[in-house]
C-alpha cells in the first residue's frame, strides 16, 4: 500500500460519490443519498490515509516535512479539506442534494492533481522549513474549503430561486428541484459556511504574517499572494456586513459568494500561475 | 447656523454609515489588485522594458503612484477613511449597546411580548408566589438566575446570558485599529536593514534598505562560521551562520542562526538571508621537484606568484568545486624564474599522481582551497510588532465571540387570571435564531413539566 494507490482510490471514490449524488437528484430514494454519503466517507478516509502515508514516505526518505510542500500536495489537501467541511455540514444538516454541487470541486482537484501535477516528493528549500508552514496552509485551506462549500450552495440557490420565479404561478418546484433544500435553508447554509471560512481565513492570514515575520522580519510585504488573500478577506468582510446590516440575502448574497470563491481560486492558483512573487511554490 | 449644523450632521452620518464601510471594503479590494499586476518598486527602465511602456505612460502611472501603490497617498487615504469609518460607527453604536446590557428591560409588557418571535403562554394552578418560586428555581438551574420585579400584583422575571458577546464586534473592530497602530509604530520607530559579515569578522553597523547612511549599533556582531548544506540532488538544505554578540569586546550571546531561526538581541533581529564568497580563495599545493625529489608546500591567493625553492614560482589561476566529475581542481601555471606565465594546466585534489604524467620540472598536487564566505543578514527592528500580534489575537477572539456566541434573554410574566395563574414566556437572541428557537422550545417544555408537577 503506498500513497499513490490511496490517492487513486480517493479520486475514484469522489467521482463515484459525485455520480451517485447526481443520480440521487434525479430519483428520490433516500437510500441512494445514503450510499453517496457513505462513498464520500470511504473517499475521505482514503484521502486522510493517503496524506498520512505520504508524510511517512517523505520521512522515510529523510525529509522531515509535512505533506504540504508543493502544488500537488496542496491540491490533494484542498480536496481533503472540502470533504471535511462537507461531511461536517452533512452530519449537522443532512441535506444530501448539496453533495452533487460540492463533490465536483473535490473531484476536480483530485483528477487535476493525479493527471497533470508533479507528484514526486521533493525536499523543502530552507525558507519553507518551518512549523508555521503547516499551521498556515492548514488554516488557509479550511477557509478555502468552506468558501467552496458556500459557492456550491449558492449555485443551488440561484438554480432553485430561478426556477421558482418562473413557475411561481404553477405548483412549487417539484421533481429534480424538489430534492434541493428550500431556498431559505440554502441561503442560511451559504452564510453559515462563510461564517466558518472567514475566521479560518483570518487565522490563515495571521499565521502567514507570523511566519513571514519569523523568517524575514516583515509580517507584511504586499507580495501578490498576501495581497490577494487580503482581497478575498475584504470581499467576505463586505459580504458579512452587507448581510448583517443591509439585509443582503438571497440572490445578491449568492452572487457575492460565488464571486468571492472565484477570487479565492485566483488567490490560490492564479497568483502562482499568472503572477509572480514569494509564494511561487508550485509555480512552473 | 442650522444649515451648518445639518452639514456636520450629514458629515457625521456619512462617516458612521455602513454603506461607506461596504464601499470602502470593495474599493480596497479592487485597488489592491493593481499592485499585484504591476510589479512594485522597479527601476524606470525595467518598467519600460518589461511592460513595453512608453515614456509618457510611465510618467502618468508614476504620477498616480502606481509603482509603489501600497504606500501611495490615495491608498493610505482609503485605509484612513476605513479607520475613521470604524471609529465613528463604534462611537455611535457602543453607548446603545452598553445601555442594552447594563439597563435591560426587566418588565416585559404586552407590547414587548408582541415583538418576540419566541413566546409561549401557559395557564397553571397555584398562587402567583408558588409559581414564581418554581420558575425562579427552574430558570436559575437551566439558564441564568433571574431578576425578579413585582408590580401591581404581577411578577416579572428577566434573565440573560452571554451579554458580553455583544462586545465581540467592537473587539474585532478595535483590533483592526490596533493593528494599524502597530504598523505605524513599526514605521516610525523601527527600520529594515541588511548587513554582510565576512567569516571571522565583526560589524557594529548595518545599512538601511534603500538608504545610504549606515545605522550604528551599540554592540557588535561577529560571524564565526558560515555553512551551507545540500540535499543529495543538489537543492540547498540549510544555510547557517554562527553568530556572536559582543558588548565592548565581551561575548554576551552565541547562536547558530538558520533560515526560519533568527537571532534577537536588544530589540534587533538578525535573519539569515543570503551568502556569497568573500575575497579570493586561498590555495595550498605540494610541489615536488622531479629532478631532486625534494618537496615543498606552498600556499597563497589567486594570481600571486608563490615562490618555489630554486627561484621558480607557482601561480594559481582558478578553482572549480568539481571539474568534470573529478572533484576539486585548480588551474595553475608555472613561472620558471623569468616572471612569465607558462602554459596553464589543471591539477586535482583527489588525484595526486595525475600531474606526474605531465612531465616538466615540477609535479604539482592540490592540497586544498579555502574559500571564505560572507553571510548576508536581514536586520529588523520593529517595536510595533507586539501591538500587531495583540491586534491579531483580539481579532480572532472578537470574531469568534461575534460569530459563535449570542446574547440570549428570557422574560417571564406571571399574573393571576380567572381560571388560574397565567404565565407568559418570551425570548430573544441576537444571533443564531434557529438554534435559539430549539433551545427556547426545550425550556418552555421544561417549565411546563415543572409547573404541572
Ligand atoms: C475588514 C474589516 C472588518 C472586519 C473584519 C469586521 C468584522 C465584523 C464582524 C466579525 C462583525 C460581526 C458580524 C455579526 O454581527 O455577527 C461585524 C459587524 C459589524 N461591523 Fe464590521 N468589520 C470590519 C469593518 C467594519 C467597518 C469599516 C465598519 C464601519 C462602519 C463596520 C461596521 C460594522 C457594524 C455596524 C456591524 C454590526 C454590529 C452589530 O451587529 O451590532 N465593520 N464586523
Amino acid at each position: 500500500m503506498n500513497s499513490s494507490l490511496l490517492f487513486n482510490i480517493t479520486t475514484i471514490a469522489y467521482f463515484a460519490a459525485m455520480v451517485v449524488f447526481i443520480v440521487y437528484l434525479t430519483g428520490s430514494s433516500k437510500v441512494v443519498g445514503l450510499v453517496a454519503t457513505l462513498i464520500c466517507w470511504v473517499g475521505f478516509v482514503a484521502n486522510t490515509a493517503a496524506i498520512g502515508m505520504r508524510w511517512y514516505e517523505a520521512y522515510a526518505m529523510g525529509y522531515e516535512q509535512a505533506p504540504l510542500s508543493n502544488l500537488y500536495e496542496s491540491v490533494v489537501f484542498f480536496a481533503w479539506a472540502i470533504l471535511m467541511i462537507y461531511l461536517l455540514f452533512d452530519l449537522k444538516y443532512q441535506q444530501r442534494a448539496i453533495g452533487a454541487f460540492v463533490l465536483p470541486f473535490a473531484f476536480g482537484g483530485m483528477i487535476w492533481a493525479q493527471w497533470s501535477l508533479d507528484a514526486t516528493i521533493q525536499p523543502l528549500v530552507p525558507a519553507l522549513q518551518s512549523n508555521w508552514l503547516t499551521y498556515h496552509v492548514f488554516t488557509c485551506f479550511i477557509g478555502y474549503a468552506a468558501f467552496a462549500m458556500a459557492c456550491g450552495v449558492s449555485i443551488m440557490y440561484l438554480i432553485k430561486a430561478g426556477k421558482e420565479e418562473k413557475s411561481a404561478e404553477q405548483s412549487p418546484a417539484g421533481g429534480l428541484l424538489g430534492l434541493f433544500p428550500s431556498v431559505k435553508v440554502l441561503d442560511d447554509l451559504n452564510y453559515k459556511a462563510i461564517m466558518v471560512g472567514f475566521p479560518m481565513l483570518t487565522l490563515g492570514i495571521i499565521t502567514g504574517a507570523a511566519w513571514a515575520n519569523y523568517a524575514w522580519g516583515t509580517y507584511w510585504s504586499w507580495d501578490p499572494k498576501e495581497t490577494w488573500s487580503l482581497i478575498v478577506w475584504f470581499i467576505y468582510a463586505a459580504f458579512l456586513h452587507a448581510r448583517f446590516t443591509r439585509g443582503w440575502v438571497g440572490k445578491r448574497a449568492a452572487w457575492l459568494s460565488i464571486f468571492g470563491f472565484a477570487a479565492t481560486i485566483f488567490c490560490y492558483l492564479g497568483v502562482n500561475l499568472v503572477l509572480s512573487g514569494l509564494h511561487s511554490y508550485g509555480g512552473s | 447656523m442650522s444649515k451648518a449644523q445639518s452639514f456636520t450632521d450629514r458629515l457625521w452620518d456619512f462617516f458612521c454609515s455602513l454603506k461607506l464601510a461596504i464601499v470602502t471594503l470593495i474599493l480596497l479590494a479592487l485597488t489592491s489588485v493593481i499592485g499585484t499586476v504591476i510589479e512594485q518598486n522597479l527601476a524606470p527602465q525595467e518598467y519600460m522594458q518589461k511592460y513595453g511602456m512608453s515614456q509618457s505612460t510611465y510618467k502618468t502611472l508614476d504620477a498616480l503612484q502606481f509603482f509603489d501603490m501600497y504606500h501611495s497617498y490615495w491608498f493610505l487615504s482609503l485605509m484612513g477613511l476605513f479607520a475613521v469609518n470604524l471609529i465613528c460607527c463604534s462611537i455611535k453604536r457602543l453607548p446603545r449597546i452598553i445601555k442594552t446590557v447594563r439597563n435591560p428591560v426587566l418588565v416585559a409588557d404586552d407590547g414587548l411580548f408582541r415583538t418576540f418571535s419566541n413566546k409561549e403562554e401557559i395557564v397553571t394552578k397555584g398562587s402567583v408566589e408558588s409559581v414564581r418560586d418554581k420558575l425562579v428555581a427552574r430558570l436559575g438551574k437551566k439558564f441564568a438566575s433571574p431578576v425578579v420585579t413585582e408590580q401591581d400584583g404581577k411578577v416579572y422575571l428577566f434573565a440573560q446570558k452571554g451579554a458580553f458577546s455583544r462586545f465581540g464586534v467592537y473587539v474585532t473592530h478595535s483590533s483592526i485599529l490596533i493593528i494599524f497602530l502597530g504598523a505605524m509604530i513599526g514605521n516610525v520607530w523601527g527600520f529594515k536593514a541588511y548587513v554582510n559579515i565576512v567569516e571571522g569578522k565583526a560589524v557594529n553597523q548595518v545599512w538601511a534598505r534603500g538608504g545610504q547612511q549606515p545605522i550604528p549599533l551599540d554592540f557588535a556582531v561577529r560571524c564565526d562560521n558560515f555553512e551551507v548544506t545540500f540535499y543529495e540532488g543538489g537543492r540547498p538544505k540549510e544555510f547557517s551562520s554562527d553568530l556572536v554578540v559582543l558588548e565592548n569586546g565581551r561575548e554576551v550571546l552565541k547562536k547558530t542562526i538558520e533560515v526560519n531561526d533568527p537571532l534577537s538581541y536588544k530589540g534587533l533581529t538578525f535573519y539569515q538571508s543570503s551568502y556569497g564568497p568573500a575575497g579570493d580563495p586561498v590555495y595550498q599545493f605540494r610541489v615536488r621537484n622531479r629532478a631532486t625529489g625534494e618537496t615543498a608546500d606552498v600556499m597563497g591567493q589567486q594570481g600571486r606568484h608563490l615562490p618555489l625553492p630554486g627561484g621558480a614560482a607557482l601561480i594559481p589561476m582558478g578553482y572549480a568545486e568539481s571539474y568534470q566529475n573529478f572533484g576539486p581542481a585548480a588551474q595553475v601555471s608555472l613561472d620558471s624564474g623569468d616572471h612569465k606565465h607558462g602554459t596553464p594546466f589543471i591539477v586535482f585534489q583527489n588525484y595526486p599522481q595525475f600531474d606526474e604524467k605531465r612531465g616538466g620540472e615540477f609535479a604539482v598536487t592540490l592540497l586544498g582551497v579555502q574559500q571564505s564566505y560572507y553571510t548576508g543578514l536581514q536586520v529588523a527592528k520593529d517595536p510595533g510588532v507586539w501591538v500587531v500580534w495583540l491586534g491579531c489575537l483580539l481579532m480572532v477572539l472578537g470574531s469568534c465571540s461575534a460569530f459563535f456566541l449570542s446574547h440570549r434573554r428570557i422574560w417571564v410574566s406571571i399574573q393571576p387570571l380567572e381560571k388560574g395563574i397565567g404565565v407568559k414566556l418570551g425570548g430573544a437572541a441576537h444571533r443564531n435564531q434557529p438554534g435559539f428557537t430549539l433551545y427556547f422550545d426545550e425550556l418552555t417544555k421544561d417549565f411546563d413539566d415543572a409547573l404541572s408537577s
